[in-house]
């Protein structure tokens, strides 16, 4: 920081003396320096022609992308950009969709600041009154004169929220649970909760998806069967949950153990000791490795696409192969490209975020 | 009880909604009608055959099977749920009764027919495995590929039939096999590969979206019969009889050149035969559980095998495709259908 | 509660109910008892479902498949295989293929992390900077597009097999891999190898020895050159006594590809070069937060000792380092092998690919196929776990 205010006091003397001490302040260094500087010239240039310089701009289908040489082809974006975003979830109803991102927005907001009051009653908006909502905002009710939107529409950035926050949400109380039974006193419990959670960290999300879509209908009585984005989500969140258990144990883990001596000292039954004094200050501990699990389980949401789900990545693939329109030599390039923005864009906020919360909550302890 | 009980874990797991219920018992066609909605496997998007436009409306060679048995049976063509399923997901889908019919550009074989609970209604497209090579390469025929590296598509045939091809012809080659059709094509297109394999028909419309489509040629030699078509559960003959003359009223319509168009003035024509198919004279629908007038909905809300054909894969498309063995038998083709009487 | 348990509560009136659910101990076993009960409960209804549907369904259930012939062909594999060995010789070529991608990549992560995760360290603004903005951008994307990426950014770059850069030694490089000599070893060989571990052994002598004199003397003596001696060129001398016994099958210019010689595909270049890429970047915030967790005394004080810069990283730093750095490291190394299941997507035929694609494809037989895949994951992760907790504990030790 000390460094970057420097900078900001420029004469050129400053400049010089920053870069002496800072980039050439021996061979060795000088020679990072101009490395450096290659490398980033090099990425830079490579970057700026294709996204700007060759790229394409404007056009209703893929026919001004077709010229050789042409770099990216961006009105492929903007032409399939509510595909993109909410699927083929029909157009008279998203504002549905996007009630419901404004309606969890107002709760998320207020309760990732610290220092906003009512903490509780707005994680019981979120855990309990936000869901019913949104469940029936997005699927429909008839009694609402809401139209039902079967979830084969829901496809793009929607599909991938939705994975990604139920998978978090529902894998928080199952984490809770087996984090709390892997430090139970039960050895069938404990033994239960140790075989699940390392079952499943042990093994790629693409084979937890492969055994919900292809082996959980087997696994049912016949004529029962679900729906296939339900299927998904089910393994996403065991999968997630095995993951949160172990962050919860974490923090569980830093609670030191006069707490809970003083809480059975208190006379407290096990649930109000855990639910009074542990894992409130447990939980408080873990909410940055909350939010680094939240920022894994969101581009792990791209495998889902496997299973033949239309998550963003899903959608930008199907546009890409199937769409003959679009047909060209940069199409698929940009709309990886497009589709790893996206990404990039959401868990570099929530990284950011989360080691904003980790520098804040550690400056706390120290006081 | 122990069915009890699952149903019951079901309902918690699946917060009761999105669950269904049927007694095995009941036909596929009891349960389409009371439901009001026919559940379609598809592709999960193939250019042509299935795969949703710009809209997000479905559209394709095989969605319009969907189409015409929604129309037969509920006669509306829009009362469907497209499931898109994956090459693996495709016949647990269909055999745990999550979709009704399978339409996906799928190969009829012997094994599938009579060993997986499957039964193929017919044959919507005749296709065949070929080979794509660039032209600088000055490749003519499949059996000068010795050597080469060829980019496949991991699926059910495809990487056989070419194993077999090869292995029957004493040729070395080194096959690069993806999982989906976009990257093999990618590496295709990069030089990864010398040659692309899969149905001829796909090789048709791949070439489009190289840029240049003159640069590639799809060599002559055909190394796999695969004649594609709609599938149903196996033990329910009524709901496969269903299936089966929808494809064939489609392809009679064709031949009695009715069309989207003209199937009203077709109604007062003086041909037994398309009075006939058309529900004017006789109930030849109602015998298999529709409306007499069921193909009269299929060519009013679909249309026509051609038209379909056309539309989707064929001459009106951007694909292009020749009609070739989809041909009517009349036209030199192999699409036949018996009659109805 | 049941009318069973009222009924042995009556005939033991010192104890009502209420107290068998107050006493930790009793309402422990319940507990576990009702969760056995409920567990072999969905297991057996879970079984017994699987048996109904796959009779209906006229599937095949068992691991006979196994003895099958596949009928396709691999691209890369480390045993020799064609389209006319089974699919139980299959899954070997895959996991083989898996197991590979691991090695490889866990190897050149771990270097390439420790590297980015120093130059985030470093002094210099410029290499600092650049090294934070390749591990923000890195993370933060997906894995799946990473190796899209690198797979089309590799085969995009590289020349066609006709103009293939070429290297020494008959080495060439085109978008078709890398191809290189394959030595053909002679019989006297054994020879070699035999003076190689001759010479390890004596190696690992002059070391301990070395040590031992350094313990009772406190003079380091030099070991450098008899120890390369012993290791390089015992097997040196005996390659050349034995007459040189190896020959090349050097790759030559066949009508599309480079025919014979040792090939490295560019999938597996661009699976290794994505994984260890992505894990890299999390390697170095590892890195990073293991050497900042060693209080600035520690280097103070090295400093103070008169080591050089160099030597109080090696000695100092990195030692203590270790012991914050080596869980997560192992996590990582864990998700790597995960990650390495997304080969399919780009061409590898690894484990997923050939085992829970192909073959699950052809044989229809998925509950066989996903256990067996899923197991496969499950050891290799419970190894690596094993491993790196031996080697943890062993770190550990140096605390005290």
């Amino acid at each position: 920081m000390q460094r970057m205010r420097d900078m900001d006091r420029t004469s050129w003397q400053v400049a010089i003396q920053w870069a002496q001490v800072n980039l050439f302040s021996s061979w060795w260094s000088t020679a990072l320096t101009l490395f450096g500087l290659l490398i980033s010239y090099w990425i830079i240039h490579a970057v700026v022609d294709w996204a700007i310089i060759r790229a394409v701009f404007t056009g209703s289908d893929g026919s001004a992308c077709r010229v050789p040489g042409a770099g990216a082809c961006w009105p492929f974006i903007t032409n399939k950009f509510k595909l993109f975003m909410y699927g083929r979830y029909p157009l008279d109803e998203l504002w549905r969709v996007n009630l419901t991102y404004v309606l969890a927005l107002a709760g998320l907001v207020p309760l990732m600041l610290p220092g906003v009051p009512g903490k509780l009653w707005l994680s019981i908006y979120m855990l309990v009154v936000f869901p019913i909502i949104a469940y029936f905002l997005l699927t429909g009710a008839e009694w609402l004169g809401l139209p039902i939107v079967t979830t084969d529409l829901w496809g793009g950035l929607l599909v991938t929220l939705v994975v990604a926050c139920v998978g978090i949400a529902a894998s928080f109380p199952i984490g809770i649970v087996l984090a709390l039974a892997r430090r139970s006193e039960l050895p069938l419990i404990k033994w239960l909760a140790i075989i699940f959670i390392e079952f499943v960290r042990g093994v790629p999300l693409v084979t937890v998806l492969f055994f919900a879509s292809v082996m959980l209908p087997l696994f049912l009585p016949e004529n029962v069967t679900f729906d296939k984005l339900l299927r998904a989500l089910i393994g996403v969140a065991l999968f997630a949950a095995a993951y949160m258990a172990e962050v919860v144990r974490g923090g569980l883990q830093a609670i030191p153990r006069g707490q809970f001596e003083a809480a059975d000292a208190l006379g407290m039954s096990y649930p109000q000791k855990m639910g009074l004094i542990v894992l409130p200050q447990a939980l408080k501990l873990v909410i940055p490795g909350i939010v680094n699990s939240f920022i894994a389980l969101f581009k792990d949401t791209s495998l889902v696409l496997i299973i033949g789900l239309f998550d963003l990545l899903g959608i930008v693939k199907q546009a890409i192969q199937s769409d003959a329109k679009w047909f060209a030599p940069q199409t698929a390039a940009t709309g990886y490209v497009f589709a790893a923005f996206v990404f990039w864009l959401f868990c570099f906020g929530m990284s950011r975020y989360s080691a904003w919360l980790e520098t804040r909550l550690n400056s706390g302890q120290r006081h | 009880m122990r069915n009890w009980v699952a149903a019951g874990l079901a309902l918690v797991m699946s917060y009761g909604q999105q669950m269904e219920l049927a007694a095995a018992q009941t036909s596929t066609l009891d349960t389409v009608k009371s439901r009001g909605q026919l559940q379609c496997g598809v592709s999960t998007g193939l250019a042509g055959f299935g795969a949703p436009n710009d809209a997000g409306v479905w559209q394709g060679l095989d969605v319009d099977i969907c189409r015409a048995v929604a129309s037969a049976v509920l006669k509306d063509a829009d009362k469907i749920k497209f499931v898109p399923l994956t090459a693996k997901e495709r016949f647990t889908a269909l055999q745990s009764g999550e979709i009704d019919l399978l339409s996906r550009n799928t190969t009829w074989t012997m094994s599938r027919d009579t060993a997986a609970g499957l039964n193929f209604t017919g044959i919507n497209y005749y296709d065949g495995q070929g080979f794509m090579v660039k032209k600088t390469l000055d490749v003519v025929s499949a059996k000068e590929l010795s050597g080469a590296s060829i980019c496949v598509q991991t699926g059910t045939t495809t990487e056989l039939n070419l194993a077999d091809y090869f292995r029957s012809n004493k040729m070395e080659y080194n096959p690069v096999v993806f999982e989906k059709l976009s990257e093999a094509l990618g590496a295709y297109n990069a030089g990864r590969c010398d040659a692309f394999t899969t149905d001829v028909s796909q090789l048709y419309s791949i070439r489009l979206t190289l840029g240049n489509a003159n640069d590639h040629i799809v060599l002559p030699e055909i190394i796999s019969k695969e004649p594609l078509g709609p599938v149903v559960r196996q033990g329910d003959p009524q709901w496969a009889n269903i299936v089966r003359w929808t494809l064939f009223a489609m392809i009679n319509a064709e031949e009695l050149g009715v069309t989207q168009s003209n199937v009203d003035q077709m109604k007062n024509s003086k041909n037994p035969a398309i009075r006939r198919l058309l529900g004017v004279e006789g109930e030849y629908g109602v015998a298999m559980g529709v409306d007499k007038d069921w193909a009269y909905h299929i060519i009013k809300l679909v249309g026509n095998y051609g038209e379909s054909f056309d539309r989707n894969v064929g001459a009106g498309s951007p694909l292009g495709i020749a009609r070739g063995q989809n041909a009517l038998w009349r036209d030199g083709g192999l699409q036949y259908a018996p009659p109805i009487r | 509660m049941t009318r069973a348990t009222k009924a042995r509560a009556d005939q033991r009136p010192s104890r009502s109910l209420t107290d068998y659910f107050y006493d930790p101990k009793s309402r422990g076993i319940m507990l576990q008892l009702t969760v056995a009960v409920i567990l072999i409960w969905l297991i057996w209804s879970v079984v017994d479902n699987t048996i109904r549907n796959l009779e209906a369904q006229g599937i095949a259930a068992g691991f006979g498949f196994l003895r099958n012939t596949s009928g396709f062909d691999i691209s890369q594999s480390l045993i020799s295989y064609t389209s006319t060995d089974t699919h139980g010789r299959a899954f070997l070529v895959g996991l083989l293929n898996t197991l590979l991608v691991a090695v490889v990549g866990v190897v050149l992560a771990t270097v390439i992390g420790f590297v980015i995760g120093i130059a985030r360290l470093s002094q210099n603004w410029l290499v600092s900077t650049l090294a934070a903005v390749y591990i923000e951008t890195i993370r933060n994307v997906p894995p799946l597009l990473m190796l899209f990426a690198v797979y089309f950014g590799v085969i995009k770059t590289l020349p066609r097999p006709r103009d293939s850069i070429e290297f020494p030694f008959a080495t060439y490089l085109n978008l078709r891999g890398l191809y290189l000599p394959r030595p053909i070893w002679d019989e006297a060989i054994w020879f070699v190898l035999l003076a190689f571990v001759i010479g390890f052994i004596a190696a690992f002598w002059i070391n301990r020895r070395a040590k031992k004199i350094q313990i009772e003397t406190g003079v380091q003596p030099r070991v450098l050159f008899p120890v390369l001696g012993c290791v390089l060129g015992l097997p040196a001398l005996a390659f050349v006594l034995a007459g040189f016994p190896v020959s090349f099958d050097v790759p030559q210019l066949g009508r599309f590809n480079l025919r014979g010689g040792f090939v490295i595909s560019p999938e597996f270049i661009a699976l290794v070069s994505g994984l260890t890429l992505y894990t890299a970047a999390f390697i170095a915030e590892i890195v990073r937060s293991g050497i900042l967790s060693v209080p600035k005394g520690q280097r103070e004080a090295a400093s103070a000792l008169g080591l050089r810069d160099g030597q109080v990283m090696r000695l100092i730093i990195i030692p203590q380092a270790l012991r914050v750095i080596i869980p997560p490291l192992t996590n990582q190394y864990l998700n790597l092998t995960k990650n390495s299941s997304l080969a399919v997507a780009i061409g590898y035929p690894d484990l997923v690919s050939v085992f829970a694609g192909t073959v699950l494809n052809l044989t229809n037989q998925a509950v066989e196929v996903i256990i067996m895949t899923m197991a496969v994951y499950l050891s290799l992760s419970l190894l690596t776990s094993v491993f790196m907790n031996w080697f943890n504990a062993r770190v550990a030790l140096v605390e005290r």
